[in-house]
């Protein structure tokens, strides 16, 4: 320690010297500034929920609960229900990550277990550059080829081998829930694929040596051994996707087909949360119009909280079954 | 270097303490009487890409001996052990030559997950799966199908006998492996390799992490297993491997530069190197 030698003369000084000398240290101001730092995130989010509260008020004074149950959206007669919205905003995220899920995760298994060297390098190069692509540009391909895609191939070809169940029923219009589930699951793609690959590429070499050293083949050592230790950072990149598709925005708006009805159908038209508060905000006038849409944004906070708080328990639970580390 | 193949052809004569004594009588004075290698490699070279880990290695594993590969780091010990069982392969780059064989079997060409099952590995960390006691015994058991779902219990309690660790674990088979301690662990690690009945158990340096009582319980269950087995295990203790080992085998820079019963390793080392490194002059 040859600074102590240079701290002892100072020892005798003045307080203020003390402090200065401590100060400079950096302990004390270091903690008060990472922790001012951390507290404004606290701040945001406080001040977040308050003004959606606030915002919401007029809404809420005319409709009360029954504005999440209420199917009912006409601006004209300012009658305002989220069910529409939440409906429509579940059954598109759920639906993308039925599609993305499986896919992602399987990739992710591919590019960190089973790709060699430059090519897993390369691939996930290209899809940490997809992450990246504006979701708006999404929406437009979605748009330009996706929809008629839907309409003229894919929609007929679902229709004609599951038809006769209600999910597939009616007339496909090319926008609807389904058409944005898929945009959505593209979108999320990446976010699953990146985050899982992560968790899996952290799972100690000794832990897949430990398998194949017991005969186990490579597959075997990846699905039985691998896979089951990373699920937690898996599960983290589901929960980080589903939270990104129940808030994504421009894309959905532009393929959902915004009609604030319930279908049965997934190739009918519906509407989420997300997508009416864009669409909708600029031309909202009166007093319980503008603050219904915020209300809905507080509905989408609220699940996108509910959803955060499952995803704990299910680590929690996880955790203490299976006894994983982190 | 050629030195190791002359010496793999040396009397391997018996400890007093091996069973095997009475196969192979002590005063082995002529190599008739050498007890038969259960693995034996010759003339094993490896590189890791351009890099060469090592060079024309000759070495002879007795049946049902312990054999203790010691020298310093980065000597290559770890990487011919890990060749042995072919582990090393899923490094990127990894090259092998030369000829190890199991039973007079080429290893190279044997199916390598056959190879392993009867080749069995612990590790320098312990390295349980992330689940339960019970999981981690009867994993290599079921992977390999070697067992019906109703012989597993009796097979799990023992190796974990085996492995002298039945008794602190009786009561929480069902409980997470990594509540264990270190020691306990290892031991866990061990069961496992020993539930799918290796004919070989390599070790790597499976007591560095532990403290000197589980190091303890490990040596003597090594001890107690190699009737049942025949044992190579890699040590930075040179105290270990006089302990257990019945043959000791010293690397040095990728070579093997003497390979000898232990206790002529230790008191009586024909080459240079051996008796600096042992005497601690480097390593």
């Amino acid at each position: 320690m040859s600074s102590s030698a240079a701290v002892q003369p100072q020892m005798g000084k003045s307080p203020v010297s003390e402090i200065s000398r401590r100060l400079r240290g950096g302990d004390e101001v270091a903690w008060l500034i990472t922790l001012l730092f951390s507290i404004s995130v606290l701040l945001v989010t406080a001040l977040l929920v308050w003004e959606l509260w606030v915002g919401s008020e007029p809404s809420r004074a005319k409709s009360g609960f029954s504005f999440l149950t209420s199917k009912l959206w006409n601006p004209v007669t300012d009658e305002f229900g989220a069910y529409p919205f939440i409906y429509g905003t579940i059954v598109t995220s759920v639906l993308a990550l039925a599609i993305a899920v499986p896919t992602g995760v399987g990739a992710a298994i591919y590019l960190s277990e089973l790709a060699t060297g430059k090519w897993s390098d390369s691939l996930t190069f290209l899809v940490e550059l997809l992450a990246a692509v504006p979701s708006v540009i999404f929406g437009l391909l979605a748009m330009f080829t996706l929809v008629p895609m839907m309409r003229e191939t894919i929609g007929p070809a679902i229709k004609s081998v599951f038809g006769s169940l209600p999910l597939f029923s009616g007339p496909v219009y090319g926008v609807g829930y389904f058409t944005a589930g898929l945009v959505m699951a593209i979108m999320i793609f990446p976010y699953i694929i990146s985050v899982s690959r992560e968790a899996l590429m952290s799972v100690p070499r000794e832990q897949r040596e430990a398998a194949l050293a017991l005969g186990a083949t490579k597959w075997e050592s990846t699905w039985q051994i691998v896979v089951p230790y990373a699920r937690l950072g898996i599960i983290g990149s589901v929960f980080l996707a589903f939270a990104r598709a129940l808030g994504e925005t421009m894309a959905v708006t532009m393929v959902i087909g915004n009609d604030p009805s319930v279908h049965a159908s997934l190739f009918a038209p519906g509407y989420t949360i997300a997508a009416v508060i864009a669409n909708e905000f600029t031309e909202a006038t009166g007093k319980v119009y503008p603050a219904a849409l915020v209300e809905l944004g507080l509905v989408l906070f609220v699940l996108t909280f509910i959803l955060n708080g499952l995803a704990r328990l299910l680590i929690l639970i996880t955790t203490q079954k299976g006894s994983a580390r982190a | 270097m050629t030195p190791a193949r002359a010496h793999s052809a040396m009397p391997q004569t018996a400890m007093n303490t091996s069973p095997s004594e009475f196969n192979h009588p002590a005063q082995a004075s002529a190599q008739v009487q050498t007890p038969p290698a259960k693995m034996r490699a010759s003339n094993v070279s490896f590189h890791y890409g351009t890099f060469r880990a090592l060079y024309d290695v000759t070495l002879e594993f007795p049946a049902n001996k312990v054999t203790a590969l010691i020298g310093p780091s980065g000597c290559g010990k770890s990487t011919f052990l890990r060749s042995l069982n072919r582990i090393n392969e899923t490094i990127r780059g990894a090259r092998i030559e030369g000829e190890i064989t199991l039973d007079g079997e080429d290893v190279l060409k044997m199916d390598v997950t056959g190879l392993r099952r009867r080749v069995g590995m612990v590790f320098q960390r312990p390295n349980p799966f992330p689940k339960s006691i019970f999981e981690n015994v009867a994993y290599g058991v079921r992977v390999n199908g070697l067992a019906s779902r109703s012989e597993l219990p009796d097979i799990v309690e023992k190796s974990l006998r085996r492995a002298a660790l039945w008794d602190e674990v009786r009561d929480k088979l069902h409980e997470s492996a990594h509540a264990l301690s270190g020691g306990q662990q290892q031991r866990l690690c061990i069961a496992r390799g020993l539930a799918v009945e290796p004919e070989v158990l390599l070790l790597d340096e499976p007591c560095s992490a532990l403290d000197p009582i589980a190091t303890a319980k490990i040596e003597d269950l090594l001890v107690a297993i190699k009737d049942q087995c025949t044992i190579v295990i890699v040590t930075h203790n040179m105290q270990q491997a006089a302990r257990v080992a019945d043959n000791t085998g010293f690397f040095l820079l990728g070579r093997l530069i003497e390979h000898d019963r232990t206790d002529v390793i230790f008191k009586n080392p024909s080459k240079k190197e051996t008796e600096d490194y042992i005497t601690g002059r480097f390593g």
